[in-house]
């Protein structure tokens, strides 16, 4: 399957991956009005540290510890592999975020997960791939 | 921080809209300059406005464009001889005592010959060619021809040429060194290069280790400094070039300052870490054409006669001699360098005010040449501002077997033209040994971009050909009946050789 | 090849999931006391809440069993006959069975007391029945008292709250959560738990009723409509331990799931394994491990091999948006040294013993815990990185670039 890949040569650790995250994650049309004021609780996020910078985002495991754990059910892995959240069922016991050794989980004000889902549910083109200036974030069949 | 009152205002001022700033900071992080700032005590970007240069890099990544860069409307009271820009420059030599620096080409209001010479096209008599249904021939050979059709004893054709540098278009990346540029830089101009069956210029300094893969789309320079230049070095490339002159900084040499001399780059020079690499102003052993004669075939030597040797020189008054003597001294190709050719660093008044137009320089120079029934000892390559693929087609007109591009290549890279190369702080990774910057380069990305450059160029060429009715950039050289020109005096259009539109 | 599960919880179609992954062919029967398809028993408290609904509770797709080929059966197991392999139901029952599989969970502890057969209204809340009957049982007038500042209790409380006029919550520990905090990070979802409107008689409970009045051992009494024991639960493991499987206080199994017993396997809340934190066998009745020791044991019925090696205790528990987070092994080993890290409003505390992190509990900020799970689970030595910054700040940085490279560009 497809996934987000993301090489750490060429990171330049700028965060315009997170800012088209919320944007495309919030189904609003316009950026200023979809992001302007707000806290963002983007499903990719960038680590700094010093002259290293990488984004991470869910690396859609193939055994994944956080369905395991899933209490409500609301993590599932699609036909095409993509672990996806159903936010009907999540009632945000964050167990997911407890299990995840990638720290891929996140929540929002609202307390229910957030994660990436390879932009399925929004155009089928990770935003954070589109929006890389420097082609650090890819979006491609496995390496191997 | 208090800037001292030295009567130099910003360049340029920050617009940022408030009502599309979403606080995301990019602009902070993405400024090598420092212009950006965020101040969580007021939720406000704030701007250092001194630091600016217009890079544009903020603006491109911004996302909401929020932000505009303008140039400072406040206005000295200047006049047509003491315009704002001399004022200023006063200002500056008066505030430092020191010699004025910038980059890239001469920016001065002086006449692009490009742009006053127009195209034939065929109607009715001699008909255009279509590209896409016709093959059409875009591939030259750079080196020197022989005169006339030699036959052995059996009366077969001698088909053995002197050695040739092969283009798949008539077009090559000029030399940029190691070190003005950074390793992805290079590295994208080598693998374009390399996709487009053309040559990138090693430039003066010397060719990382990395980069010797990409040798048969290599040109290697030997320049003043003779920076990084060795045996293997020698072998590596397509052909050698000489660097005597560069148009942007004729008659003077090159100075990277230790700072940019880091490990590799030190390697690749072969000099030591953190020094200065000086390349003299003249080559201390060519006080002649005999001097210049001697270091060709030393080169030839070195190399076993396989390798054709280009001469460098900047486009200057007498340059028509000058490249006579250059026919005459073994160099197999003539490279001409025009006064608005780009640098990493020239002192301004010297980019500014010393040269000449390369349209000029070239139809000069292949007048004189064929005069004196010596053009086919070399071909001719001209840079200096080569912008398009019109202009390319137009100086294949005027006489050049193929065009040296840099500017243009850099600004597919990504240069937005800010001309402040010298400062080391490249936004865009090119012009910079920063690692943080050089890494904003995605060889791949730049790769990609050249390549696509120079395809688009490319179909451009083949269909002005074709419109002239041409096909094969062989049959385009020197053909100065294809060429018009357009508000140009008698003697400009003397020295060009062509006739004015209308006649 | 017969399969037989006993019980129809998470551990349960897990197994099933296990065993079909290998065998598509043999027989597999369920054999459940709850009328219901598989749930997710946490949600039940959600349920309540209003944050889960009926149709979502459900592990499986309402085709599962169909598509699984898996025969289900309403009873009761009441005994193992190991000699000729058959199940016994409660109604009189065979079940034979090739492979037999436990997962028959765990039921509320009611300790004897006195007067309690006076209530009208009083339930235990194990079960998405004991939901249904609450639901039922309670009005915006009601005053609930529920025995237990445990997780189960704890968690009835939030669900009841916004249904009710008033959540008393007793325990004869001296603090909430007693079984997985300290005192010092039980003061502080107390304290949370309060302002959200609860109210608490700790070290003092119930010690007798009568109507609609608890009797509390300090002398107190405290008046309430509705009555929720949930003093604990005790494994299901009556008829496996008569059939003469090793039981500690629960069902002892391997890391392939295996009991005692040949042919016998068991997952879930009933069983007690390797807890790699601890060095020694425990019960772990928590969800992911009921998820995964069922797969592992439906793998291993059916003739495949799996382990499940790197068992752990684990809990993510909030209410009302502080989140609480447990992993490992902590209070109760006190060679273990503890690292302590506190914001404004959080507490985290590692546990560390011989470099390795073998625990901790986050109260408040819960950021990319999975990192520290990770470690734990994974038995690292932390002392080849910065283990300090990763304390502050939980990310991929103090791994080093090779681990961010096969994470990050490679298949995980």
């Amino acid at each position: 399957m497809k996934r987000v890949y993301v090489n750490e040569e060429w990171c330049l650790g700028c965060h315009l991956c997170e800012y088209n995250c919320a944007y495309s994650n919030s189904g609003i049309k316009d950026m200023v009005k979809a992001l302007k004021g707000k806290t963002i609780t983007p499903r990719i996020h960038v680590e700094d540290g010093g002259k290293i910078h990488y984004a991470v985002s869910c690396r859609h495991c193939e055994d994944p510890l956080c369905i395991k754990g899933c209490i409500s059910g609301a993590l599932t892995k699609d036909e095409n592999g993509v672990v996806t959240i159903d936010h009907d069922k999540c009632v945000g016991c964050l167990t997911c975020m407890l299990l995840c050794p990638y720290g891929c989980i996140t929540t929002d004000e609202n307390e229910t997960v957030l994660k990436c889902e390879l932009c399925i549910k929004n155009g089928g083109i990770p935003a954070c791939v589109q929006g890389c200036p420097n082609r650090a974030i890819i979006f491609e069949e496995a390496e191997e | 921080m208090i800037m001292p009152i030295n009567y130099i205002l910003p360049e340029f001022e920050v617009e940022r809209s408030d009502y599309r700033c979403i606080r995301c900071r990019v602009c902070e992080r993405q400024c090598a300059n420092g212009v950006h700032r965020y101040d969580a005590d007021g939720d406000i970007m704030l701007s250092d406005e001194f630091q600016c240069v217009d890079c544009q890099r903020c603006v491109c990544l911004c996302p909401t464009h929020a932000l505009k860069i303008r140039k400072n409307e406040n206005e000295l009271r200047e006049n047509a001889n003491w315009k704002q820009n001399t004022i200023l420059e006063i200002y500056k030599q008066a505030n430092t005592g020191g010699v004025l620096l910038s980059s890239m080409g001469n920016p001065e209001p002086f006449p692009v010959y490009w742009d006053k010479i127009l195209i034939n096209a065929s109607q009715v008599t001699n008909p255009s060619i279509d590209p896409l249904r016709e093959p059409m021939e875009t591939r030259v050979f750079l080196g020197k021809k022989p005169h006339d059709i030699e036959r052995d004893v059996n009366g077969n054709i001698n088909t053995e040429l002197p050695p040739q540098v092969e283009l798949q278009i008539p077009v090559m990346f000029s030399a940029m060194s190691y070190g003005s540029i950074s390793y992805n830089a290079h590295q994208s101009l080598a693998t374009a290069a390399e996709a487009l069956g053309i040559c990138y210029n090693t430039g003066e300094g010397g060719l990382h280790e990395d980069f010797y893969q990409y040798g048969k789309n290599t040109i290697v320079q030997v320049a003043s400094g003779r920076f990084g230049v060795y045996k293997d070095y020698l072998e590596a490339g397509a052909a050698i070039e000489i660097k005597m002159g560069q148009g942007a900084k004729p008659g003077i040499g090159g100075h990277l300052p230790g700072t940019k001399v880091g490990a590799d780059v030190s390697k690749t020079r072969m000099i030591p870490e953190g020094s200065d690499a000086i390349s003299p102003a003249p080559h201390h052993d060519i006080y002649s054409i005999e001097d210049l004669r001697q270091l060709v075939f030393s080169l030839k030597e070195a190399t076993d006669y396989k390798k054709p040797v280009i001469v460098k020189v900047a486009a200057v008054h007498n340059i028509a001699a000058i490249a006579s003597g250059i026919a005459r001294s073994g160099a197999d190709i003539i490279a001409i360098d025009g006064f608005r050719g780009g640098t990493g660093a020239a002192p301004t008044r010297i980019r500014d005010n010393v040269g000449i137009p390369i349209e000029l320089a070239l139809a000069a120079v292949d007048k004189r040449l064929r005069d004196e029934g010596i053009r086919q000892n070399v071909s001719l390559v001209v840079g200096g501002s080569v912008r398009s693929a019109s202009d390319v087609i137009k100086a294949i007109a005027l006489g050049a077997d193929a065009c040296y591009i840099a500017t243009s290549a850099l600004l597919a890279l990504g240069c937005h033209l800010c001309r402040t190369c010298q400062s080391g702080k490249c936004n865009w990774g090119i012009a910079t040994q920063d690692p943080e910057l050089v890494k904003r380069l995605n060889p791949e990305t730049g790769k990609e971009r050249l390549v696509n450059l120079l395809t688009a160029w490319k179909h451009e060429i083949k269909e002005m050909m074709g419109l002239m009715g041409i096909n094969s950039i062989e049959a385009l050289r020197g053909n100065r009946l294809m060429l018009r020109g357009v508000g140009l005096n008698e003697k400009e259009l003397e020295i060009l050789g062509i006739s004015h539109a209308g006649e | 090849m017969k399969y037989v599960i006993i019980g129809n919880g998470p551990a349960a179609v897990s197994c099933i999931d296990g065993i079909r992954s290998v065998d598509a062919e043999g027989s597999i029967t369920v054999v459940s006391k709850e009328a219901h398809p598989a749930y997710f028993r946490p949600l039940i408290s959600y349920y309540l809440e209003g944050k889960s609904k009926e149709d979502n509770i459900y592990c499986r797709p309402e085709n599962f069993y169909q598509k699984k080929h898996v025969e289900t059966v309403l009873g009761e197991a009441v005994a193992i006959d190991t000699n000729n392999k058959i199940v016994a139901l409660s109604g009189g029952e065979n079940i034979p069975y090739d492979r037999l599989c436990i997962c028959s969970g765990s039921s509320p502890f009611v300790p004897p007391m006195k007067g309690l057969d006076t209530l009208e209204k009083q339930f235990t809340f194990l079960t998405i029945d004991d939901s249904f009957a609450l639901e039922q049982a309670v009005d915006k007038d009601s005053r609930v008292l529920i025995i237990g500042a445990g997780l189960i209790g704890l968690k009835c409380a939030e669900g009841l709250r916004d249904r009710v006029k008033q959540v008393t919550v007793c325990d004869l520990a001296p603090r909430v959560l007693s079984s997985i905090l300290d005192d010092e990070c039980a003061a502080v979802v107390q304290e949370h738990l309060e302002s959200c409107g609860i109210t608490f008689a700790l070290a003092n409970t119930a010690d007798h009723f009568d109507g609609s009045t608890a009797y509390m051992k300090d002398g107190s009494e405290i008046e309430f409509d509705v009555l929720v024991l949930a003093l604990g639960v005790r494994p299901n493991i009556g008829f496996f331990k008569d059939a003469g499987g090793e039981c500690n206080r629960a069902i002892i199994v391997n890391n392939d799931m295996k009991t005692s017993i040949d042919g016998i396997f068991a997952a879930g809340d009933c069983v007690e394994q390797e807890d790699i934190t601890f060095g020694n066998k425990r019960i772990m009745a928590l969800l992911p491990n009921a998820n995964i020791g069922g797969y592992t044991a439906g793998v291993n019925m059916a003739g495949g091999e799996q382990q499940f090696d790197n068992a752990l205790p684990m809990n993510s528990i909030g209410f009302w948006g502080l989140h609480i987070m447990t992993a490992g092994t902590y209070a109760n080993d006190g060679n273990a040294q503890m690292i302590e890290e506190k914001g404004e409003k959080s507490i985290k505390r590692f546990f560390v013993k011989e470099n390795k992190l073998i625990g901790f509990i986050l109260i408040g900020d819960v950021k990319s815990a999975g990192i520290y799970t990770n470690l734990v689970r994974s038995q690292a030595d932390i002392s080849a990185f910065d283990f300090d910054a990763l304390i502050k700040n939980p990310n991929l940085l103090p791994f080093g670039e090779i681990y961010r490279r096969k994470t990050l560009r490679g298949v995980v």
